[in-house]
């Protein structure tokens, strides 16, 4: 593999704008996206409903078009280019993209056909994606029948058929129950490891992102506003929080300063009867914690330590909680 | 240029597929026409013995008209299955692969003929179970089907536009009630031009099912007026090849809203 060719960005973006209808009623869908996507592994592009993860997706897929902004996808141009974009990438969209009353066999020998594939390779390839996803037993029987989980695989299979560069999943677990979730997610770890693929991820679950991602980018309101690995996006807020939910008839604000005055802790919250401190090391305060607690008269009901997650970063970057945001603008798209 | 046929090829197949695992859907289309030519041929039989008529049966009348009325009515609902590729994923899907647009427009009005070429044969299987004779044979037969496919790929180009520009169902709701059941009606489909309203006979002189009509009954008539067969089978095709590029122009409209 040269070197070039590795490094080279399977994606680019830069400075996507797009609105939806005109005056008054016009939407702002993305004021000015832009990141890059390296060749190979899984990138996520989180955020809450109506962030503008779908538009992103749509852009780079040919689907739509910028109103201004620049973008290539496996180093093609999308807006002058698109017609070789569409034979490097694959396209997983939000919803069912299977026919049901076809069989699985059959939608992918047709989507082989569709990449030009011949009858006979076609055949081949569908036979191998349909074992390799588990779907072998299934294969002959209408596709209308399957369950959730299975059908999802089979979009992804579908969009794998012409071993594109980059595969472009838009959301792919939402609708399906925990168990399929947890399948969906394992074939997506496994695709990381295929030679050459990078996959682009959208999705608004943080869990999702943070186990699949290796790098992710966090949209909210049309702008991205954090870009990193969820391992660097979540040690750049420095360090844990240590939760101390307080007993009956404890004195709250006795208890904040105790634990305030302890060195190494930083600001301090109340939610409810639990103190929540913003610590640099949670395993390191803990014992001072308990201790300064203890010495102040305090039993806590409960102590807890726990590391930042990416909720905790997108309310850091957003300024609001990730869920508020995921109801209030789910109407809006 | 044979991507584009292969394209088109696969997606006709493809459709052809889902209509033989639901045959019970083109039997379904099949109600109304059968209702027309049974129950509204037995009520309006005497309607023949009117002048203008040319003397046999109104059911030998009613039967070439019915037929391509059929073919028209139900290309309207052709735009039906892009609504429900846009509702699930698979038109995003092949917009993103290299299906093209045309293609896609070709590949809908190529399933279309099929059904209406099946339709046809078997409306007028009805009609000549139920007493009708032609003179016109196997040439006015094949004109009738030809007419009945080219006032097919009209209507299902339109309506394939409707689908692509309104994206739901209600549109296509709308041309069925307020286009092509009036337009069966302002034809001579049912009634003899000689015997209609003056109006009527004007509006009908520029509507696309009464070039059809006029020329099924005409080629399958004992000496046909190949010129008036013909100059009308012209039109039916320029019309139908500029909805066909209207549809095609209607996907523009559809991404530039995506």
């Amino acid at each position: 593999m040269s070197t070039t060719a590795a490094r080279r960005a399977a994606i680019e973006a830069a400075d996507l704008v797009r609105t939806y209808g005109k005056g008054d009623k016009a939407v702002r869908a993305l004021s000015g996206v832009g990141f890059t996507v390296p060749s190979g592994a899984v990138f996520g592009l989180l955020g809450p409903n109506g962030a503008g993860k779908s538009t992103t997706v749509k852009i780079l897929t040919t689907l739509a078009e910028p109103d201004s902004g620049h973008a290539t996808v496996a180093g093609l141009d999308v807006r002058r280019e698109p017609r070789r974009v569409r034979h490097a990438i694959g396209y997983v969209s939000q919803k069912p993209s299977f026919d049901p009353v076809a069989t699985g066999r059959e939608n992918l020998v047709l989507q082989g056909r569709v990449y030009g594939l011949s009858r006979l390779d076609a055949r081949a390839r569908a036979a191998e994606l349909l074992t390799r996803f588990g779907l072998g037993d299934a294969a002959d029987r209408l596709t209308g029948t399957w369950s959730g989980g299975m059908q999802r695989k089979l979009d992804v299979a579908m969009g794998l058929i012409h071993r594109p560069s980059v595969l472009f999943l838009d959301e792919p677990t939402t609708g399906l129950d925990p168990e399929a979730r947890a399948g969906m997610w394992a074939e997506i770890a496994r695709l990381a490891g295929d030679d050459g693929l990078t996959v682009l991820l959208t999705t608004h679950y943080l869990e999702e992102a943070d186990q699949l991602a290796s790098r992710l980018v966090i949209v909210d309101a049309g702008r991205v506003v954090a870009e990193g690995s969820p391992g660097e996006l979540k040690s750049a807020l420095q360090g844990d929080s240590v939760a101390v939910e307080l007993g009956a008839g404890d004195l709250v604000d006795r208890a904040r300063q105790a634990v305030r005055a302890v060195p190494g802790v930083g600001d301090v919250d109340l939610d409810g009867t639990t103190l929540r401190a913003r610590v640099r090391d949670g395993a390191a305060v803990l014992p001072g914690v308990l201790a300064a607690l203890d010495a102040a008269g305090i039993r806590p009901a409960a102590v807890s330590v726990a590391r930042p997650s990416l909720d905790d970063v997108y309310l850091r970057h957003a300024g609001r909680a990730f869920r508020e945001a995921d109801q209030a603008e789910g109407v809006l798209v | 240029m044979t991507t584009f046929v292969t394209h088109s090829g696969l997606l006709t197949l493809r459709s052809l597929r889902s209509l033989l695992r639901m045959p019970a859907y083109l039997l379904f289309t099949l109600v109304q026409p059968m209702v027309w030519l049974l129950l509204f041929g037995q009520l309006f039989q005497r309607v023949a013995e009117l002048p203008g008529f040319g003397g046999g049966s109104y059911l030998e009348y009613l039967t070439p008209g019915v037929i391509v009325m059929t073919a028209m009515m139900s290309a309207g609902w052709n735009g039906t299955s892009f609504i429900q590729d846009m509702e699930r994923g698979v038109m995003d899907r092949n917009l993103t692969s290299p299906v093209s647009r045309g293609a896609l427009i070709s590949g809908s009005l190529a399933y279309q003929a099929v059904t209406t070429v099946v339709q046809s044969l078997i409306v007028f299987a009805v009609g000549l179970a139920a007493g009708a004779r032609y003179a016109g044979g196997p040439a006015g037969v094949l004109v009738v089907l030809l007419c009945s496919v080219l006032l097919a790929l009209i209507f299902a180009a339109l309506s394939d536009a409707l689908a692509l520009l309104f994206r739901q169902q209600e549109a296509l709701i709308g041309v069925s009630q307020f286009l092509t059941l009036p337009l069966a009606f302002l034809s001579s489909v049912m009634m003899a031009p000689a015997v209609m309203p003056g109006w009527v006979g004007d509006v009908a002189r520029f509507n696309p099912v009464d070039w059809a009509a006029v020329a099924s009954r005409q080629a399958l008539s004992a000496d046909p007026d190949w010129a008036a067969v013909f100059g009308r089978a012209g039109l039916l095709t320029a019309v139908a090849v500029l909805f066909g590029w209207l549809a095609s122009r209607a996907f523009r409209a559809y991404q530039r809203s995506a």
